[in-house]
């Protein structure tokens, strides 16, 4: 029949030409440039001007196109000497002067000196400067403690706080702390963010939305130059997208693997990298009502559930058993001493017996997502199921993350009895000083959503934040430390590891505990 | 025909104004706030009053509405806060891309569908007909994002012949050629389902058509069976075929958004769920307003359309 042969010759006709045609030239596909390091990163960036982002995926371009006075020592979380050499600070820690780095430019050749570090504090801090209204400038709290920003000459700048402040010289390293050039920013105003210019290794080429941003080797750099010739960024926020694109070679380096792939990138083809961050995950509990208001039935709960089972199996080994409110990564100022509490629904079970609470009733607030929240839902049913084992009988309620923040954040009192939260931050002091403190309950403007008070806990963090001996307040949260951990104001439930994934063709990457990406001395073969 | 048109513009005035409120409203009354979503685990309630002060969310809820309306009745959409960039250019940017995506899935899923389904009837029971049948109920029952995923590792990771994910190679490319290697994969994909549903549709049709005394006919007089079935029974049966594509191309609009997050494909659809997640006021309401606005006026020109053809509806 004339229909019927013609049809199948066509059809098959069709299927052939399709076929040659797509397989032909793209035998050579997703073979990436040589010295052209491709990173797959989890989204778009939201802006590359540092004062204005939040987000550890701008941070991870950020500091590969500006840098700050301080930055983290390769490795550690100590802050070092960056644009500045070194800097002197008074006896009563209010004053700090730094000397700047001479022959430094920015991308766009202006210099580097004290009118450009005075430019970008008083951007950022006063609402009077001509270019304040560039912002807004979400973290430019980090920096509220400096009362004045003065350039006392061409290479020195001094710094006036209002009272002493310890993390001062981390919160620098922070890419809020990032220097801008101030030409750029008079140049482009409300456009920086789009048109980076810092002094950092590589200088930025160009940003189309949503497929790539690109920078290069900035060859008048004043340290030893970039290793790879360009930098492409690319954003894939679909998780199991970026891992096709690593296993078909379409990126050289993909950050934050899935759990559930990570044994796709065993081989020598691969090179998978770890590194702890100043990461905690946890569970406030509400101190102020209901069961968790005794101390005993924290302890219990921190007994019941089986962490090493959470972190080994849901997480797949990506995160570690937390055992306080200090991550380890803060190495300076973590305390050894303390162990993580055993898995042992038998204490569990003694426990909530001596406390006349078993059977007691839980609400528990869980959320679907959400930065450094790793795999909630997981880990709270698995959570769930290990309180009931012991007698708790707990309802969970889930909640998007927005949503979520806005539940917890203003308190749990009459809302529920415990909720999932983690933090990154950037110094120890962070996170207690905002979470445990009495002054820092949701009534005063903190996230001391459980209420958690104790007065010792309140002075030591307090003579921490203001001692400028580093010593002497890792001695201080030590002992801060103990306290949390035995008084059990939370679930202590995990610390994250951070990991990456690089092709064979790349060569000397390491992470940071800071969760930045440093692809300076990077090579691309 | 002047006056219809003019009244048909009239009339999508107040439709596009309560769009604005309807979409206004349900971006206000979420739960959540941008503040919160920008500072993340630093929204203390100073922050978060400080920040809203400087994106001017501290006015009432009327001020807003009228000061974004007031701005966007003069072009203005405002600017995005996750974004950094206006609304209007990352809007337009973005359903360019989408239109791409969707539109070629749409051609796929019309000539696919109607091959198919001509094919399908006029082999009746024949082995064409059973392997078609087939073929399309899994392409209705699987769901595109998952066929996306296989597609990907099938083509991309294991045999290597098409790219992963993006619109256009991150380096070189950027031609049409580079296009379309991109788009074959997101395009299939989210055609899949569409085709499925057209190609069962055009099989009954032509089934219902092909047993008219007319075909006998024509059969009967001769005339080639290629003839019977492209010219005198398809013909007849795209009357009730065409509405359904009407129907199919906004399914194929709205399931682009899985694909565009498969594929990484930079489209609008993507761009409102982000917007969403991040509480991007004025991204969404700009986004939903421009994509309403364009389906009015589609719908307005496919109307205008009909009543040249047919008389009897400009009234």
């Amino acid at each position: 029949m004339i229909f019927s042969n013609w049809t199948r010759r066509a059809m098959l006709g069709a299927g052939a030409v399709a076929l040659g045609a797509l397989a032909a030239p793209l035998a050579a596909t997703a073979q990436t440039p040589p010295n052209v390091l491709i990173v797959g990163q989890i989204a778009e960036p939201k802006s590359l001007d540092p004062a204005a982002v939040t987000a550890v995926n701008d941070f991870r371009i950020l500091v590969n196109l500006y840098e700050g006075l301080t930055r983290y020592k390769s490795g550690t979380l100590e802050p070092g000497p960056a644009l500045a050499t070194d800097w002197d600070i008074s006896e009563d820690g209010t004053e700090y002067t730094f000397h700047l780095r001479e022959g430094v430019t920015f991308h766009d050749g202006t210099p580097f000196n004290a009118e450009a570090v005075t430019f970008n504090f008083d951007r950022m801090l006063n609402e009077d400067h001509p270019y304040h209204d560039t912002g807004p400038f979400p973290l430019a709290f980090f920096f509220s403690a400096i009362k004045s920003t003065k350039a006392v000459d061409d290479m020195t700048v001094k710094f006036t706080l209002n009272a002493p402040y310890a993390p001062f010289l981390s919160n620098l390293a922070y890419p809020t702390g990032l220097m801008v050039s101030p030409a750029a920013i008079k140049e482009h105003g409300k456009e920086i963010g789009r048109h980076p210019v810092g002094t950092g290794p590589f200088k930025f080429v160009e940003w189309e939305s949503n497929q790539r941003v690109v920078v290069d080797r900035y060859e008048d750099y004043w340290g030893d130059n970039a290793a790879a010739e360009a930098v492409v960024f690319r954003p894939i926020t679909d998780a199991n997208t970026r891992v096709a694109e690593m296993l078909a070679g379409g990126i050289d380096l993909m950050v934050e693997v899935p759990p559930t792939s990570l044994a796709q990138f065993e081989g020598d083809q691969y090179t998978l990298h770890e590194q702890a961050g100043p990461h905690v995950w946890f569970l406030i509990l509400n101190t102020r009502e209901g069961p968790f208001a005794d101390m005993k039935v924290r302890q219990a709960a921190n007994y019941a559930i089986n962490k090493e089972a959470i972190v080994n199996d849901v997480l797949e080994g990506t995160a570690t058993v937390a055992a306080g409110p200090t991550p380890p990564a803060f190495a300076w100022a973590h305390s050894d001493d303390l162990e993580p509490y055993p898995y042992d629904p038998d204490k569990a079970k003694a426990l909530l017996k001596e406390a006349g609470a078993e059977g007691a009733e839980l609400t528990f607030y869980v959320t679907e997502g959400g930065s450094g929240m790793l795999d909630p839902v997981p880990m709270g049913t698995a959570i769930q199921a290990d309180l009931e084992a012991v007698g708790f009988d707990v309802t969970i309620e889930t909640y998007e993350w927005n949503t979520f923040l806005g539940e917890v954040n203003p308190g749990l009192e009459g809302k529920a009895d415990m909720a999932e939260m983690a933090w990154m931050t950037n110094d120890p002091d962070t996170l207690p000083y905002l979470t445990l403190r009495s002054q820092a309950m949701p009534s005063e403007g903190g996230f001391n959503s459980g209420y958690y008070s104790n007065e010792k806990v309140d002075e030591l963090l307090a003579a921490a934040r203001t001692s400028t001996d580093q010593g002497e307040r890792a001695k201080l949260y030590r002992e801060m430390q103990q306290i949390v951990h035995d008084e059990a104001p939370w679930v202590f439930v995990a610390n994250w590891k951070q990991n990456a994934v690089t092709s064979g063709r790349v060569e000397n990457f390491t992470l940071q505990p800071s969760f930045f990406l440093r692809l300076k001395d990077v090579v691309k073969n | 025909m002047g006056g219809y048109i003019v009244k048909r513009l009239i009339s999508a005035i107040p439709v596009l104004f309560g769009i604005t409120v309807i979409v206004f409203l349900i971006m206000s009354l979420i739960p959540g706030d941008p503040a919160t979503a920008i500072l993340g685990s630093y929204a203390t309630p100073e922050n978060v009053a400080k920040l809203n002060r400087d994106l001017g969310l501290d006015r009432s809820l009327a001020e807003r509405y009228f000061i974004w309306l007031f701005n966007m009745v003069q072009g203005d959409f405002g600017r995005s806060y996750s974004l950094n960039r206006p609304v209007i250019d990352e809007v337009l940017e973005r359903f360019n891309a989408t239109l791409i995506l969707a539109g070629t899935s749409f051609v796929i899923c019309s000539v696919l569908g109607i091959l198919a389904g001509v094919v399908s009837a006029a082999r009746q029971y024949g082995w064409a007909d059973k392997a078609i049948t087939f073929t399309v109920l899994i392409g209705i029952s699987v769901p595109s994002f998952f066929l996306g995923m296989m597609m990907i590792l099938l083509f991309a990771v294991n045999l290597r012949w098409l790219p992963v994910s993006g619109m256009y190679a991150i380096y070189g490319g950027g031609d049409l050629w580079d296009l379309l290697r991109h788009l074959v994969m997101p395009a299939l994909a989210l055609s899949a389902v569409a085709t499925g549903v057209i190609a069962r549709l055009a099989r009954s049709a032509m089934l219902e058509v092909l047993r008219q005394d007319y075909i006998r006919t024509a059969r009967a007089k001769g005339v080639p069976e290629r003839r019977v079935i492209m010219g005198h029974a398809l013909r007849a049966a795209m009357v009730s075929i065409i509405p359904v594509l009407g129907i199919q191309a906004g399914f194929v609009l709205s399931g682009s958004v899985y694909i565009e997050i498969v594929f990484q494909w930079p489209g609008a659809g993507r761009m409102l769920v982000e917007a969403i997640l991040t509480r991007d006021l004025l991204l969404v309401q700009g986004g939903v307003v421009f994509i309403a606005a364009c389906y009015v006026f589609f719908n307005i020109l496919v109307d205008v359309a009909q009543s040249l053809l047919d008389p009897r509806i400009k009234t």
